[in-house]
């Protein structure tokens, strides 16, 4: 059976969606399957006039999920932010592109700020209001990962959403430990003998999310709209922590082409690369499986970031990211 | 109603009399009865309506207050030391927020060398963070100027630190008059947040702003501060009222006004020089103090204004600028620039150290006979310093110098020969 | 709350970046366009196919039959005959298979059919035209034309309407109720077909009937016949003669063994037909390979399953009494016509028959133009791009006009005709509407398409078909006819499947409503090309700003 059959309700199975079944919309289909961002009426949570770079995953990745989030609880969302780019394009003073209250704080307390949030609620007995923290890969994976474990210790009401864009792009492009091994960042230049950002033994946030066992951890991805609003909308059904990671392309970062921010969000997962899946209680229950596979120097060959990679000197890094979009598709069950 | 009571749980009590809604702690000494007695009183049900949280850091306890804070919520939270530096870039973010927050700063010494007792110098570390910073010098006023630091916070819509001399304060148990719930109520009005994250009306808190306006912005917090100086007198004079008692306000004077010497200080050495001034004054000897209750806003004109007849001035406090001397001492010289007084800078009671009433003594009376020096260390071991800096010239690789010091002193035993 | 309370700067409205033009940003203008389907582009008759496929997806059937129709009038017919290029081209098929678009215009041919949905003629313009042969041409070009109100006579030399639908194509193709039915729709919107009315004198009959202009759709219904070595004692036949005795149910001598020559469509009807008439044993001899044969390969592959044996490479050289010499071919480098040309080898084979039957092309009757203006070349009339012929006020469609002879083409060129009759009518110059360009499948991102399998027609089994001729292929009903539609990936034709307003990072789009389609906000676009990249069907492109 394939995905699109899995979500669809039975009445709506196998026959009748074939036309542009992933797309955001579909007119064939009944209304409340469609996605959010099929609507005339979804909240843009963040609405025209940011100064996101063109072809930005994130601005596209945070409106999805807030607007998702948003339809799940009858828009009460309250959201904080850590410093970023997220936060930089959408607030300069004198405009903000938020239409949801939210708040900014520091690069590395977003998780601390809105369990603050949270507690005031709590405090309240306030359960209709719901709270989302958003940070990139560096104020999550790094700066902002002793205040985010605690915030899953104490299993505190708080959707936590990481877009990763693997660096720390608002800075420069710099490498943070969510960057991919082998490529290219202002810190980790293709010079010496390891070309490229080093390959360590890994810090990928959902397994350490889902070793802290909170009610659901997910990854999902921009290119596919359907499952990542299906993601943010269970993950509004449980209470306590829970924790999404989107895939969000960044032409800065990435040196690829803003047009294909989508398009490389796609390959990363068709490639085994970035792993779709679902954990409830630090326990797999759900991947999304591969649907057209395809080798990663398709991905990695659109991102001059991995230029160097694809030399024939540096084969050994290409077959390491080979290895590692193998070992995805084990771990994950992909295929 | 009187109470046979520790300074912590003092204010523990105080706290849940103003109706707190979260509570983030993580523990440090000396703050630590403070947060437990909360934790208790919040678990046990007995403070209502109230989230208290075992949080990961000083950093996720000061932010965890900035989202609740800005949530709506009357919110509350204590450190010290080490701790107030870990948080220290949440504290600088709540002020900049513009968010009431109270906490209690149990002032204890920063290292390293790693110490647990009492100074001020972690006060001073966050004396630009854009905080109000209060000081007590009792038990009875940390109670009830904690009661008064809610209504300030929430008035200004700032943060208000509330500083108390760890152990000598915190751990001290002595007798304090515990204002009643009602009294605490008519004092202090429910929370009616000025910005507020709200899904009825949602706004963004927290924008980059850039050179056009971040003058503007620093200069408005400035210019709040400086409306705090009024209110803060204002609102001592409320409490006296509800509660029949001098608490609080900008400054206090101890005879400050008729003296020729007066020695300006902050926190709970006012107790020790209170008894030995009185003494003083008794054998005819002109001697005043001025005590500090605010530290930010500084309260440079009211400080002006008692000086009227001094002459001479000592500025008596527990930290400094390491490479530059008194903190204290060169705000009140700049404060009083034109009274054309001798002011002596002394630095006492660092990292615990007792400070005797015999040594206070001999400083006034060095005063007196015009031999006491611009900059003193009180109690400094001179001869340890002297041999430590001998040894340094000798050798210049000759180790660190707190450890060398310690084995002067036979505390440690000396393995490494020189 | 009031405004004045708020901090200055660090906290800030809601709706404020509206004031911020993203738009002046951009170096790329994103614009919707209409890309022309390789479907429509290849039809000969012109239908929009992604038009009336896009209503069946919706369960209009009546509005796809309306649709469909204006360009074709016999889809019950066409989905039973036409060889679909359609089909060949479409860009699903690159995806996993072609839509089977033949298969939906069946259904919906049927749905008009069963619903007994009928044409409207036009507003009469007193105008009248006279048609030659109701063949497909013929029938097509009379529908149109009284579409647009003119009055119709058709002249028709057979028995019975319909040309080569009627006396070409067998029955299991193409069962005779249907081809009855949507011809007598076309008479009841008031075209008169003058049955076994055979016209000697094109300028006379006009003349007398009052006739504005004339449209001859005469069709090529000779066939070639070639005259082989030796002495033959059985006999050598025609297809057309064959397959026009079948159908009048006169004895068509097809029994014993049948050899038929030719690797055409029409050699397949032949030798089907000969099995369903009980034939001992069927042998196609065609001079192609297999691969090159002109029959279209279902046509092949059906005939096989039914027992016909073919035989490539070789050809006819001498016919001695019963038996038959069969030269063998083989192919060369030389390309001729699209495919290697077959050169001789010098070895020869012999085979036994009772009877021999041509099927290799077929050829017009010049007599009728004798004493016209109407000229000829390469055996076929000779027409200006607006179908009329060289004599003024007389145009020509179908098999006889320069085209592949096909029911299709027929259909196409009647169409053609007909609006260009239309407009001399009107002392006016038809002109074709522009075409757009064409929706290749690189414009187009698949992978929002989801897998779906190719619907099967039901299809008859072998030993059934050899004892009768009942229909091979079946209908789709309603659930498959419309799953078959929904495989149709709108190529350069906006879908509304809201992907560009989904994923625009700046809201830059409004989405105006159900039909209404989409808008772009210029003030915020941004020009990042993502709506182009992420259009599924490639109806978005970019255009250079001027800066």
């Amino acid at each position: 059976m394939s995905k699109c059959e899995q979500d669809m309700p039975t009445e709506q199975k196998v026959k009748f969606y074939q036309t542009g079944t992933f797309t955001v919309g579909n007119r064939l289909l009944d209304e409340e399957f469609r996605t959010v961002q099929a609507t005339q009426e979804r909240s843009n949570s963040i609405d025209s006039g940011h100064r996101a770079c063109q072809g930005c995953g994130q601005a596209l990745g945070a409106r999805y999920a807030l607007d998702a989030a948003m339809r799940a609880t009858d828009n009460h969302i309250i959201a904080a932010n850590a410093t970023g780019c997220l936060e930089v394009f959408t607030t300069p003073y004198p405009e903000t592109a938020w239409s949801i209250p939210w708040i900014h704080s520091l690069f590395g307390n977003a998780a601390a700020v809105v369990s603050g949030i949270a507690a005031r609620l709590k405090a309240e007995g306030d359960t209709q209001t719901r709270v989302v923290a958003q940070g990139g890969d560096g104020g999550t994976t790094d700066i902002g990962l002793g205040c985010l474990s605690g915030m899953f210790d104490r299993n505190d009401d708080v959707l936590y959403i990481c877009y990763d864009n693997g660096g720390y792009m608002n800075t420069g492009v710099q490498r943070s430990s969510a960057t991919p091994g082998g490529a290219r960042t202002a810190t980790t230049m293709p010079v010496g003998e390891h070309p490229g950002s080093s390959f360590n033994t890994g810090k990928f946030l959902p397994s350490i999310a889902m070793a802290h066992e909170i009610p659901y951890v997910a990854t999902a991805s921009v290119h596919d709209l359907h499952d990542l609003e299906r993601k943010v909308e269970k993950a509004m059904s449980f209470r306590g922590s829970r924790y999404i990671h989107i895939n969000v392309p960044c032409p800065l970062g990435w040196g690829s082409e803003p047009a294909l921010t989508i398009k490389l969000a796609r390959m990363g997962v068709e490639c085994g690369l970035v792993p779709l899946f679902e954990a409830e209680s630090g326990e797999l229950t759900a991947s999304t499986k591969i649907r057209y596979q395809i080798p990663v120097e398709d991905y990695l060959k659109l991102q001059r970031r991995f230029s160097h990679v694809l030399k024939p000197a540096n084969s050994d890094e290409l077959e390491a990211i080979r290895a590692l979009a193998q070992k995805n598709i084990r771990r994950f069950n992909l295929r | 109603m009187l109470h046979q009571i520790s300074g912590s749980i003092a204010v523990a009590k105080a706290i849940a009399l103003c109706r707190p809604q979260v509570i983030p702690c993580y523990p440090i000494t000396p703050q630590t009865h403070i947060v437990e007695h909360l934790s208790t009183l919040v678990k046990s049900g007995q403070l209502q309506n109230c989230a208290y949280e075992n949080v990961d850091s000083e950093f996720s306890s000061m932010s965890f207050c900035i989202g609740a804070s800005a949530a709506g919520a009357r919110t509350y939270t204590a450190t010290a030391s080490q701790g107030l530096l870990y948080m220290m870039e949440a504290v600088y973010n709540a002020s900049g927020l513009a968010l009431p927050i109270v906490m209690t700063l149990g002032n204890r010494s920063i290292g390293a060398p790693i110490n647990i007792w009492n100074d001020h110098s972690d006060a001073m570390s966050a004396r630009d963070a854009g905080w109000i910073q209060l000081f007590v010098e009792s038990n009875q006023q940390a109670v009830d100027v904690h009661i008064q630091a809610f209504k300030l916070a929430e008035a200004l819509s700032l943060p208000v630190m509330v500083n108390m001399d760890g152990f000598i304060l915190t751990h001290a148990i002595t007798r304090v008059d515990m204002p009643d719930q009602q009294q605490v109520d008519e004092f202090l009005p429910p929370f009616v947040p000025r910005q507020q994250l709200d899904t009825a009306a949602p706004l963004s808190i927290g924008a980059m702003v850039g050179p056009d306006a971040f003058t503007e912005v620093r200069y408005l917090a400035h210019h709040k501060q400086k409306e705090a100086l009024s209110i803060i007198e204002q609102q001592a004079e409320e409490f006296a009222e509800i509660f029949g008692r001098d608490s609080g306000g900008l400054v206090k004077s101890y005879d400050a006004e008729e003296a020729e010497l007066v020695i300006v200080t902050m926190g709970s050495v006012v107790g020790t020089l209170q008894e030995l001034v009185a003494e003083l004054r008794a054998q005819g000897q002109s001697v005043g103090i001025l005590s500090l209750r605010s530290f930010r806003p500084f309260p440079a004109l009211a400080i002006c204004r008692l000086l009227q007849n001094a002459k001479q001035l000592i500025v008596f406090e527990k930290s400094f600028a390491v490479g530059m001397g008194g903190i204290l001492a060169s705000e009140v010289h700049m404060a009083v620039q034109s009274h054309k007084l001798q002011i002596h800078s002394v630095i006492g009671g660092l990292g615990g150290r007792t400070i005797s009433k015999k040594s206070l003594h001999r400083m006034i009376e060095q005063a007196f006979n015009g031999t006491l020096a611009a900059e003193v260390f009180l109690d400094l071991d001179e001869a340890t310093v002297e041999a430590e800096l001998q040894r340094q010239q000798d050798d210049q690789t000759s180790g660190p110098a707190a450890e060398n010091i310690l084995r002067d002193m036979g505390v440690v035993s000396a393995s490494k020969t020189h | 709350m009031s405004k004045q309370q708020k901090p200055f700067a660090i906290t800030l409205d809601v709706g404020s970046s509206h004031l911020n033009k993203t738009g002046s940003w951009r170096t790329m203008r994103p614009v919707y366009v209409d890309r022309l389907p390789p479907c429509n582009k290849a039809c000969p008759s012109g239908e929009n196919i992604q038009g009336w496929l896009s209503l069946t997806e919706e369960k209009k059937y009546r509005q796809a039959w309306e649709l469909l129709t204006r360009d074709n009038p016999f889809p019950a017919i066409m989905g039973r005959v036409c060889y679909h290029p359609c089909e060949s081209i479409c860009n699903r098929g690159q995806l996993d298979l072609p839509v089977g678009i033949n298969s939906v215009e069946r259904f919906i041919g049927e749905q008009g059919l069963i619903h007994n949905w009928q044409f409207t003629a036009g507003q009469d313009s007193g105008k009248k035209v006279m048609i030659i042969g109701a063949g497909p041409a013929g029938l097509a070009a009379a529908y149109h034309l009284r579409c647009f109100g003119h009055q119709v006579t058709i002249f028709e030399a057979a028995e019975k309407p319909g040309g080569m639908l009627r006396y070409g194509i067998p029955k299991y193709r193409l069962p005779r109720e249907k081809l009855r039915a949507e011809i007598y729709r076309i008479e009841r919107m008031g075209v008169e077909i003058k049955l076994c009315h055979a016209v000697t004198d094109i300028d006379k009959t006009r003349d007398e009937g009052g006739f504005d202009a004339v449209l001859l759709c005469v069709g090529a219904q000779h066939s070639h016949m070639i005259e082989f070595d030796g002495e033959a004692t059985i006999p050598v036949l025609d297809a057309l003669k064959v397959l026009r005795d079948t159908e009048e149910e006169r004895p068509n001598q097809l029994i014993g063994r049948v050899l038929v020559y030719g690797g055409g469509n029409s050699a397949m009807d032949v030798a089907r037909t000969a099995i369903r008439m009980g034939a001992q044993d069927v042998t196609v001899i065609s001079r192609n390979e297999a691969a090159n044969m002109s029959a279209h390969p279902f046509e092949i592959q059906e005939a096989i399953e039914e027992g016909a044996e073919i035989r490539n490479l070789r050809s006819i050289r001498a016919i001695n009494g019963n038996e038959i010499t069969l030269e063998l071919l083989k192919s060369s480098e030389i390309e001729q016509v699209g495919k290697p040309k077959t050169v001789k080898t010098g070895n020869y084979e012999t085979l036994q028959a009772d009877i021999v039957v041509l099927a290799i092309g077929q050829l017009l009757d010049e007599q009728l133009f004798q004493h016209t203006e109407v000229r000829l070349e390469n055996q076929r009339l000779s027409i200006d791009d607006k179908m009329q012929t060289s004599q003024a006020g007389i145009f020509a469609a179908g098999d006889a006009v320069p085209s592949p002879r096909s029911v299709t083409h027929a259909l196409g060129t009647g169409k053609k005709a007909a609006r260009a009759i239309h407009a001399w009518l009107n002392q006016q110059v038809y002109q074709p509407a522009p075409q757009n360009e064409v929706a290749s499948f690189d414009k187009m991102e698949p992978w929002y398409y989801s897998d779906a399998l190719r619907t099967v027609q039901p299809h008859l089994d072998s030993i059934r078909r050899k004892n009768g001729f009942a229909e091979v292929v079946g209908d789709l009903d309603c659930e498959h006819g419309t799953y078959e539609a929904r495989r149709c990936m709108s190529c350069g034709n906006c879908f509304e499947c809201d992907n560009c307003y989904g994923i625009c990072p700046d809201n830059a789009i409004t989405k105006l409503g159900v039909g209404k389609g989409f808008e772009f906000k210029y003030d915020y676009c941004k020009g990042c090309g993502m709506c182009e990249a992420e259009c599924p069907c490639g109806a978005i492109t970019m255009l250079a700003e001027d800066i």
